[in-house]
């Protein structure tokens, strides 16, 4: 069986983006970038698998500029067998991104789908989705424990006031939550051996795919900010604050 | 000029009366200005259409019954969304875990974009959005007939549970696609308010030191305060809370009235989750803690002694 595993380049967690001054969005100019890291925990979920014998192949996938080749050697280091890269300078939204994969998936046929329930840059939360619904599988979003055996997936996932388990029939796609899995480091020695891996680099219009945007943005601005308040000095004072001045107790 | 605005609301409920988070996506809904449906998919959900019906603001509920949507399954959700979408010019869901597994299965198949998590609404196809974890605030306009939308709750004030009268009409249920099959969950019972509706959160941090501790020093203090619990992701991964409880970009996002942070330094991923809440206190023994910037109610103190003396004083 075969794994797909699309990854995103996004700006660096540790990194507190600023917003442009004239509201056209934020400085990613000179930041660090990094994948996206519920991807991260995807394409490490997917090299487990084949370390188990169930995967057979680990194909990761990016889409967007040149420089997600570096996104995909990462991915490659962490043991991903080869990469795709659909090769795009123009702003991809969810819809078209999961368009693309769509197209991929039916060219590479694989049995499970398996990346990042959202992105730590535009926070949507929708490309897995999407994508199950386009190529018609079942969805088994925000994992937290995932077994393959015999055609089918059993997934439990992380919902509003605890989880729950599906049994999904593959194809399938899976998306990642935190707590699934704890990717491992990356090593010298497998990063060399991941410049050596197969790297395959198409257009969107190869794949027949067309990526209009869906949403325009407007303007990107700071959000409203809030300045801190008072220390107090000990207990006594902060319950006589929350109950006369604030008067939430 | 363009059609009249109608929107479908998609519920969240227990099949026995609509989930809080349902009142905030009807109050959104109610913003765009024209009709406002509801439809309630269950199983056994006829208390769920009920009182969808009494929330102000709607004018129709459409009520869905079988088993296929007895766990709210993506597919089996989506494909009867799908069923009636023709007619609306706004599909809403709540942002929380089962809106967001749902509505992104009905905008790839009406082929239009999602707009996930809308804190605003500027106008019927303008709306404001918080990116990177809420650094920054994208204002987007959709290009689509039909808008596809996932409401953060706390951005809109809950609509009135009581006072409308709308009329239900009952829908023959969409087929199973029987993909997908439930096998079982874990929901954690207790008596504390929902995490995303409670007016007063306790939350941990790391700094609590284990489960055993965070129980011990932070139960007293919610239940004296009538409060849900949260914990930062620090706290979730070192597995002294549950999953669900996690506050921040990727958990839950609140705005309760008061929202007590105990051993919490700060992450600007956690601030995205709390930092619209009313008023913050932050208990931290360090001072240069990022947690005291954005409190209200700072106190630099050890939280083993300060959480004590709050209960007792309380």
């Amino acid at each position: 069986m075969k794994v797909l595993v699309p990854v995103k380049r996004v700006v660096d967690y540790n990194v507190k983006v600023r917003v442009k001054s004239d509201g056209s969005g934020v400085d990613i100019a000179n930041v660090k970038m990094s994948m996206n890291p519920f991807d991260e925990i995807a394409i490490e979920e997917a090299v487990r698998l084949k370390e188990k014998g169930i995967a057979t192949e680990v194909i990761a996938v990016s889409c967007g500029v040149q420089q997600c080749q570096e996104t995909l050697r990462t991915a490659m280091a962490i043991g991903a067998d080869r990469a795709i890269l659909v090769q795009c300078d123009d702003e991809l939204q969810p819809l078209a991104v999961a368009k693309l994969l769509k197209a991929l998936v039916d060219k590479e046929q694989p049995g499970l789908v398996i990346l990042g329930k959202q992105a730590i840059d535009d926070d949507c939360n929708q490309t897995g989705q999407m994508l199950a619904a386009l190529a018609d599988m079942p969805q088994a979003t925000f994992a937290s424990k995932v077994e393959v055996a015999d055609g089918f997936a059993t997934v439990t996932r992380e919902v509003d006031g605890g989880a729950e388990t599906l049994k999904i029939k593959l194809p399938a796609v899976v998306t990642t939550d935190l707590r699934l899995n704890e990717p491992r480091y990356v090593t010298l020695p497998n990063i060399m051996k991941a410049k050596k891996k197969q790297m395959d680099i198409f257009k969107p219009s190869d794949l027949g795919v067309d990526v209009k945007s869906h949403l325009k943005t407007l303007k990107v601005s700071e959000p409203p900010k809030r300045g801190a308040g008072v220390k107090v000095p000990d207990v006594a004072t902060l319950v006589a604050k929350l109950k006369t001045e604030a008067k939430v107790i | 000029m363009a059609d009249a605005i109608k929107a479908l609301v998609v519920a969240e409920h227990d099949n026995a009366g609509v989930r809080p988070a349902t009142l905030n996506t009807v109050a959104a809904a109610t913003q765009l200005g024209g009709e406002v449906h509801v439809l309630v998919a269950g199983s056994g959900a006829g208390g769920a259409a009920t009182s969808a019906a009494a929330v102000a603001g709607v004018t129709k509920v459409l009520h869905a019954d079988g088993e296929q949507f007895a766990h709210g399954g993506a597919e089996s959700m989506a494909a009867q969304v799908l069923a009636l979408a023709s007619g609306y010019t706004h599909i809403l869901f709540a942002a929380t875990a089962s809106g967001k597994n749902i509505a992104p299965r009905v905008a790839a198949k009406l082929d239009v974009g999602q707009i996930s998590d809308i804190t605003k609404i500027d106008s019927p196809d303008v709306f404001e959005r918080p990116i990177y974890a809420g650094n920054a605030i994208a204002t987007v306009q959709s290009l689509d007939a039909v808008k596809v939308i996932t409401v953060r709750t706390t951005g809109f004030d809950p609509a009135a549970a009581t006072g409308g009268s709308a009329a239900v009409e009952t829908l023959s249920a969409v087929a199973d696609p029987g993909k997908s099959t439930f096998m079982g969950s874990e929901i954690a019972k207790n008596d504390r308010p929902e995490l995303t509706s409670a007016k007063i959160i306790v939350s941990g941090g790391r700094a609590l030191g284990s489960s055993e501790k965070f129980n011990e020093v932070l139960t007293p203090l919610a239940d004296k305060l009538g409060a849900a619990l949260g914990a930062s992701r620090a706290a979730v991964d070192a597995g002294y809370a549950p999953n669900d409880w996690q506050v921040g970009q990727t958990g839950k996002i609140v705005a309760p009235q008061l929202y007590v942070a105990i051993g919490i330094s700060g992450a600007i991923q956690h601030l995205a989750g709390m930092k619209d809440s009313k008023v913050i206190v932050a208990i931290n023994k360090d001072a240069e803690a990022p947690i005291f910037s954005v409190a209200d109610y700072g106190l630099e103190q050890d939280l083993f002694t300060a959480v004590p003396d709050f209960v007792a004083a309380l």
